[in-house]
């Protein structure tokens, strides 16, 4: 018998340490916090989802699929019961339980979070047993499995042991032991975190789930420099590049040790202005707001050359964008989705009849390091609203600076990228169009725009079951959206990513390539 | 009588028959010159202001130097991804990194020659210190002190202002990498001078040491101080460029030559190659012509080699 047992322990042993596959990724950031309730921020969040889980996931096709939690029950449409999965355990090994879904459900919705959209709607979770919760709704949700899926659950007793009950206060800059540590129930756990440096993720052996891929361990690398990232793939120091500079894909592809993937990522990249001060901060207009007028909006939107940017700055690998939401999000049509048209007299006309003739100054603050070319897609926007007669000053900063900076409302006008992770149109309008309140609507609504109009449209969206009510909703609020000119929307990122002929994984439009579905030969 | 005596010191080493014997350092003088001139008066006389964001156009993107097939004669050394004439930016990019190095040289020479004369006048206590601070800095590379000037300003002031200091910051930083070579020189110099005659009588009359320094010493350990500073000219650009091109020196918004080498780095890839290409080729050129200047400089100042 203990022959047999060592000799199974053997077999196993030497398995695991042959089949240990490193996938070694760059990409161009480094995320902001390991708090799974911090801060929602696409990179962040495709690292947390190897180590948090949700009570929900997306398969290979986006269908939403069980997690933590293994089914589901409509009791009424303002109460679903979510069986949880048994015998799951945590990093740190102690079970996972109702009390830590309950105990997460409190920590995401405090204010100093930026996560409360994804548990919008729901107004209680009630603990039935161990292994049961009621999901009490403030209204039907039909996107409520889909919504939950960034929901994701800590650990109750771990928390409460490393003073890590609250989320911390990314503004002010606060760490705490979960913006630093991390312990889920997810395919792998996190081995190290050097900030700017690496991450390193090692498999979880007592996952509860099967992975689709080979890969044992993940090392992901910001690379902040185009060239660097490139020629770290180009030499083999990493296996897969998420963040391509557009200007190599033509080369990358060329290559035949590498391949390269094509997809969409559902983000639209914009301008945001500062619609409610009541004298615009960083501007030499003085006593008043010109972005509270909807003809200096509509002017910004007219002066922008899209094509131009697509043409040289995207080299290609951009939609130009009319819409706030990307094709591929419930709600985008191809027919709405038409952008201002290039018209640098008309945009000037329009700046005369709001009183601008001579146009005005504005500073226009920037990430360097998030998206695609932001910093020379804000070059050009200088350069092009140049042209129509206003001065804009550019400011170029890191992301993990920007961002605490705008969600201030330091700002009078910014870049943000904003990916829909639910696929829905909802999502966009309730984070960026509807009025600041607290919770999630208005969360990163960081211009303040107001319109009471649009925010019962918005609210009628959240609560309507029957589809085709909710989609003429849906379309009225981005027309709304559009024609109002609240966003100088720029475009929609094409997301290529390229890596070793030996590497496989699937193309995600939410632009996060997950570990779990990867294969390193 | 001091300009006489530093003029006609220098008349004595016969500087301008050395210079006309050299060709190369005529031909150094000359670009140093020409580089110095066009970065001097590039307002004037550069083909498009690379700041003025009305002007550029983003469909005159990446064209070629106008000698490749698809370039123009507008952009003789090509466009950068913004539309920007590449000589033009060179030129203000040029004026940056000038600016800068003489900067930094100015401040590293005031620190050093100060501490210098301090140290050699007065020995004892002073000069041990003096000497031993000296000596731990140099035991670091200059560079590494700069960056790690750069980075401690970085992160104690608010992220708002790192572009409007960037430049001071940055003057200080290579400044204070530098004072090292000038203080030693200077010492050396000044306790060869302080036991000679003419300072002895100086004292005698009653004149007071500071002004004996300044009026007496100083003037007569210059020689050797000027030699190094024409050097320190070009390795102050190249730091400059170091930092620059690592991205903790001059920001984007106003290019110097490392920064311009470090943006065009991104399209050397793809095929655009004459965006970092030629910032370096520039940069390689100022820096070379000075330093040869220097060398024939120290090569004319040396007794020895005479």
């Amino acid at each position: 018998m203990n022959i047999v047992k060592i000799f199974l322990l053997a077999v196993c042993f030497g398995f695991s340490t042959a089949q240990a596959v490193t996938l070694k990724w760059a990409a161009q950031n480094d995320i902001l916090t390991f708090d799974p309730h911090s801060q929602n921020h696409a990179t962040t969040l495709a690292m947390l989802m190897n180590v948090y889980e949700g009570l929900t996931r997306y398969d290979r096709n986006y269908k939403v699929e069980p997690a933590l939690a293994t089914g589901w029950k409509e009791i009424s449409p303002t109460q679903w019961r979510f069986t949880l999965r048994k015998d799951v355990r945590f990093h740190d090994g102690s079970p996972f339980t109702a009390d830590d879904v309950v105990f997460s459900f409190d920590r995401i919705r405090q204010p100093q979070g930026t996560m409360q959209i994804y548990v919008a709607n729901i107004a209680e979770v009630k603990k039935v047993d161990d292994h049961t919760i009621d999901f009490l709704l403030s209204g039907p949700h039909p996107i409520l499995l889909r919504n939950i899926i960034d929901f994701r659950i800590m650990s109750r007793v771990w928390s409460e042991k490393n003073r890590s009950q609250n989320i911390q206060d990314y503004k002010a800059k606060e760490e705490t032991y979960a913006s630093r540590n991390a312990n889920g129930t997810g395919p792998y756990t996190l081995k190290a975190w050097e900030p700017d440096k690496r991450i390193v993720f090692a498999s979880n052996q007592n996952w509860w789930g099967k992975r689709d891929g080979n890969v044992t361990d993940v090392i992901y690398t910001p690379i902040k420099a185009d060239a660097t990232r490139v020629a770290a793939l180009l030499s083999g120091d990493v296996d897969i590049v998420t963040d391509l500079p557009t200007q190599d894909v033509d080369r990358l592809r060329k290559n035949d040790k590498l391949k390269v993937l094509d997809g969409h990522e559902v983000r639209t990249i914009f301008i945001g202005l500062d619609q409610h001060s009541s004298e615009l901060q960083y501007s030499s207009v003085k006593g008043a707001n010109p972005f509270k007028d909807v003809r200096v909006r509509r002017a910004l939107n007219m002066a922008v050359d899209r094509e131009a940017i697509k043409r040289v700055t995207m080299r290609g690998l951009s939609i130009p964008a009319g819409l706030m939401v990307a094709p591929g999000v419930h709600g985008h049509s191809k027919e709405l989705d038409k952008p201002y048209p290039h018209d640098v007299n008309g945009a000037k006309k329009l700046l005369a009849e709001a009183g601008y003739p001579n146009g005005f100054e504005f500073t226009l603050d920037c990430p360097n390091n998030r998206y695609v070319n932001d910093e020379e897609i804000c070059q050009a926007l200088v350069g092009m609203w140049a042209r129509a007669g206003l001065k804009v000053r550019l400011n170029a900063i890191q992301f993990a600076n920007f961002i605490p900076k705008i969600l201030k409302h330091d700002t009078s006008a910014y870049m943000l990228g904003w990916g829909v992770q639910t696929f829905d149109s909802l999502y966009m309008l309730q984070s960026l169009v509807r009025t600041k309140t607290t919770g999630a609507d208005g969360s990163f609504n960081l211009g303040r725009i107001s319109n009471p109009k649009l925010d019962t449209t918005i609210d009628a969206i959240k609560i309507a079951t029957d589809p085709q009510a909710r989609d003429a909703l849906i379309r009225e609020a981005l027309i709304t959206t559009r024609d109002e000119a609240y966003y100088v929307p720029l475009h929609h990122q094409l997301r290529p990513w390229a890596m070793k002929k030996g590497v496989s994984t699937v193309h995600r439009a939410d632009d996060r390539p997950e570990p779990r579905f990867t294969k390193v030969d | 009588m001091i300009y006489r005596g530093f003029l006609s010191g220098i008349w004595d080493h016969d500087l301008a028959w050395s210079f006309r014997r050299s060709p190369v350092t005529i031909v150094a003088a000359l670009l140093t010159l020409a580089c110095v001139g066009s970065a001097l008066f590039s307002p004037w006389i550069s083909p498009q202001d690379p700041f003025d964001a009305a002007a550029l156009n983003l469909n005159d993107a990446f064209k070629p130097p106008a000698w490749l097939p698809g370039g123009e004669p507008a952009y003789v050394l090509g466009s950068d991804d913004q539309g920007r004439d590449v000589l033009s930016t060179i030129m203000h990019g040029a004026r940056i990194s000038l600016g800068v190095g003489l900067a930094a040289v100015l401040f590293a020479l005031f620190i050093g020659v100060t501490l210098g004369l301090l140290s050699g006048y007065l020995g004892g206590r002073v000069d041990a210190v003096i000497m031993r601070i000296a000596d731990v800095q140099l035991s670091f590379p200059a560079i590494l002190i700069a960056l790690l000037i750069d980075g401690v300003t970085r992160v104690a002031l608010p992220v708002e202002m790192h572009d409007q200091i960037a430049i001071p910051v940055l003057v200080l930083a290579i400044g204070f990498a530098g004072w090292v070579q000038y203080a030693r020189t200077v010492r050396g110099s000044t306790m060869v001078e302080k036991e000679k005659e003419y300072v002895q009588a100086a004292r005698v009359i009653g004149r007071r040491p500071l002004a004996i320094l300044v009026a007496h010493v100083l003037p007569n350990v210059m020689g050797p101080v000027l030699v190094i500073a024409t050097i320190h000219v070009a390795t102050a650009i190249i730091t400059e460029a170091t930092l620059s091109f690592l991205g903790v020196g001059v920001p984007a918004t106003r290019p110097s030559l490392g920064t311009l080498i470090r943006v065009g780095n991104d399209f050397l890839f793809s095929g655009e190659w004459w965006i970092t290409v030629f910032p370096g080729v520039a940069l390689v050129t100022l820096v070379l012509s000075v330093n040869l200047l220097g060398d024939w400089l120290r090569d004319a100042l040396n007794p020895r080699l005479r």
